[in-house]
């Protein structure tokens, strides 16, 4: 999503009431930055909370809300005072300001030098900010290990990783394996794990964690065998 | 019975508590910043109260089947603290912008020392900033000399008289709070400071009109059914049920609504499997 699509997908959803004070609030944050410590709060209550897209599940963890847009285009008002705000706006925000401020990474010119935000979001075990983070700002900026780590807490904490952005172009081998290796132990253990790990397993496939999962076919538990069964039915369907 | 408990520090209560409560009727609360019990001494620990009020606290309401609203602001004993007064009156404007918030306060006196008159002075003026109501705390010594200094203090910050309750009121206090235009608040406690059947002649002598009445249920001794109590005191001594809901339910909801911030539906059927920022009110792993 860029900014014009952004602008123009809340010019459709919000009230003009809504569009009304956001243009207020704009002005007001351009002319003094400190404005937007009570503004960015705010922004739910004044544009709203919905899915930014009529009809897309609010339930989805990278459905961007109304809200999220309103936030993004307050920071981008303020241009390069932005950046002065953004690590106190996350630190004093709630759940969604810290989300505002996550999908807001890509749109200002920051450099690396918001990667200390992506870092603490991917460290909590709030899925909302978990997804939030993974955009293109991540992709761009996160070291290979990083952003292989953070694949695999996806998985971990349930953020379906179809979602995630660079999920599988920027996996690196050492991320397929991690997987694998997760997989491994999900099904030693008897567990699932989601269908979706196979599109990073598989473009760098691991011969020992491949054959250590393909052993469990033959374990002399039926759980495991069972669970080894699902997994690899995935492996088929995702590759078919 | 429906049952709004506008002053309830739900933070040093157990779930226990708020199953009783959602079954004595409560469905919205307000729970208003205040002292813990010991002094506070990091600007940190405020923000993180606030958030926990905001967040944990508002979701672990919602498990029970009731909405969760807070006030913020610095109460007046530590706002004797003078570092920690200024430090924490500048990052309110933060958090008094926030969704839930629907007053502010506990602000008002407690020894009545310059610093808290400093504070209650700068609080009120960000009330009217922020257009929202204010919750006044009287002290528990020399109450009637406090509460006068606080009514001075509402009129000279030109706030609206009817955007204020000041609470913790006695049958020696209400008069005069009546008289000012604000709302009067009791907090119903097992002992002192006020009980059911007091407030019951406090009603009947004073009618329903900007009476509110509350559990203040903390971490002392307090009982956070003390509204559902009054009600019971009210309906045995002979109040009909529509004025009953006036004192417990349409007048918090009268006050609070000017906020612009209550919530008022039915929170939907609880699910104790839930999670806030990834940690939820049941212990061991979730399925």
């Amino acid at each position: 999503m860029n900014l014009a699509e952004l602008s123009v997908a809340l010019e459709t959803r919000a009230t003009p009431e809504g569009l009304a004070w956001l243009r207020e609030a704009s002005a007001a944050v351009a002319a003094d930055a400190t404005a937007v410590r009570t503004r960015f709060p705010m922004a739910g209550r004044k544009v709203g909370r919905g899915p930014l897209e009529e009809g897309a599940d609010p339930a989805d963890l990278f459905t961007w809300t109304i809200d999220d847009a309103a936030r993004v285009l307050l920071l981008v008002a303020m241009g390069e005072a932005a950046e002065g705000e953004l690590a106190e706006l996350y630190r004093y925000g709630d759940a969604a300001e810290r989300r505002g401020v996550l999908r807001a990474l890509p749109f200002l010119d920051l450099g690396d030098r918001g990667l200390g935000l992506t870092d603490d979001a991917i460290r909590t075990n709030d899925t909302r900010l978990i997804a939030a983070a993974l955009g293109p700002y991540a992709t761009e900026h996160l070291p290979d290990a990083a952003y292989d780590q953070a694949v695999l807490k996806c998985v971990f904490v349930g953020v379906p990783i179809t979602g995630v952005d660079g999920v599988p172009a920027r996996v690196t081998p050492d991320g397929a394996r991690m997987l694998a290796a997760f997989v491994h132990e999900r099904v030693a253990a008897g567990r699932d794990v989601p269908a979706e790990v196979w599109i990073v397993i598989d473009k760098y496939p691991h011969a020992g964690e491949i054959a250590a999962i393909e052993a469990e076919l033959d374990s002399e538990f039926d759980d495991r065998r069972a669970a080894a069964q699902r997994a690899l039915s995935h492996r088929i369907q995702e590759r078919a | 019975m429906r049952i709004f408990d506008p002053h309830a520090h739900m933070t040093s209560r157990t779930t226990d508590d708020y199953e009783a409560m959602a079954a004595s009727g409560v469905k919205v609360l307000v729970e208003p910043a205040f002292w813990l019990g010991q002094p506070r001494t990091s600007v940190g620990s405020f923000i993180d109260y606030f958030n926990s009020l905001l967040g944990w606290e508002r979701f672990r309401a919602a498990q029970f089947g009731i909405r969760h609203h807070c006030t913020i602001g610095l109460n007046p004993k530590e706002a004797n603290d003078d570092l920690l007064r200024r430090e924490v009156i500048d990052i309110l404007p933060r958090f008094l912008a926030k969704d839930g918030v629907v007053a502010v306060g506990e602000v008002g006196f407690d020894a009545m020392t310059p610093a808290e008159d400093e504070a209650l002075r700068e609080q009120l003026a960000l009330a009217v900033e922020h257009e929202l109501p204010v919750l006044v705390h009287t002290p528990h010594r020399d109450k009637a000399a406090g509460t006068r200094k606080t009514i001075e203090l509402v009129e000279a910050s030109g706030i609206a008289p009817e955007m204020v309750v000041i609470d913790h009121n006695n049958e020696l206090t209400v008069h005069e709070v009546l008289a000012s235009g604000c709302w009067a608040g009791f907090s119903i406690y097992p002992g002192t400071k006020m009980d059911e059947h007091r407030m019951v002649r406090v009603l009947e002598q004073h009618g329903p009109e900007r009476l509110i009445v509350n559990s203040a249920c903390d971490w002392g001794v307090s009982d956070p059914l003390k509204v559902r109590k009054t009600a019971d005191a009210m309906k045995a001594a002979g109040f009909d049920d529509d004025v009953i809901d006036h004192v417990v339910w349409r007048n918090p909801v009268e006050f609070f609504a000017q906020s612009g911030r209550l919530i008022l539906d039915d929170l939907a059927e609880a699910d104790l499997s839930a999670t806030f920022e990834g940690s939820g009110v049941l212990r061991g792993e979730r399925a």
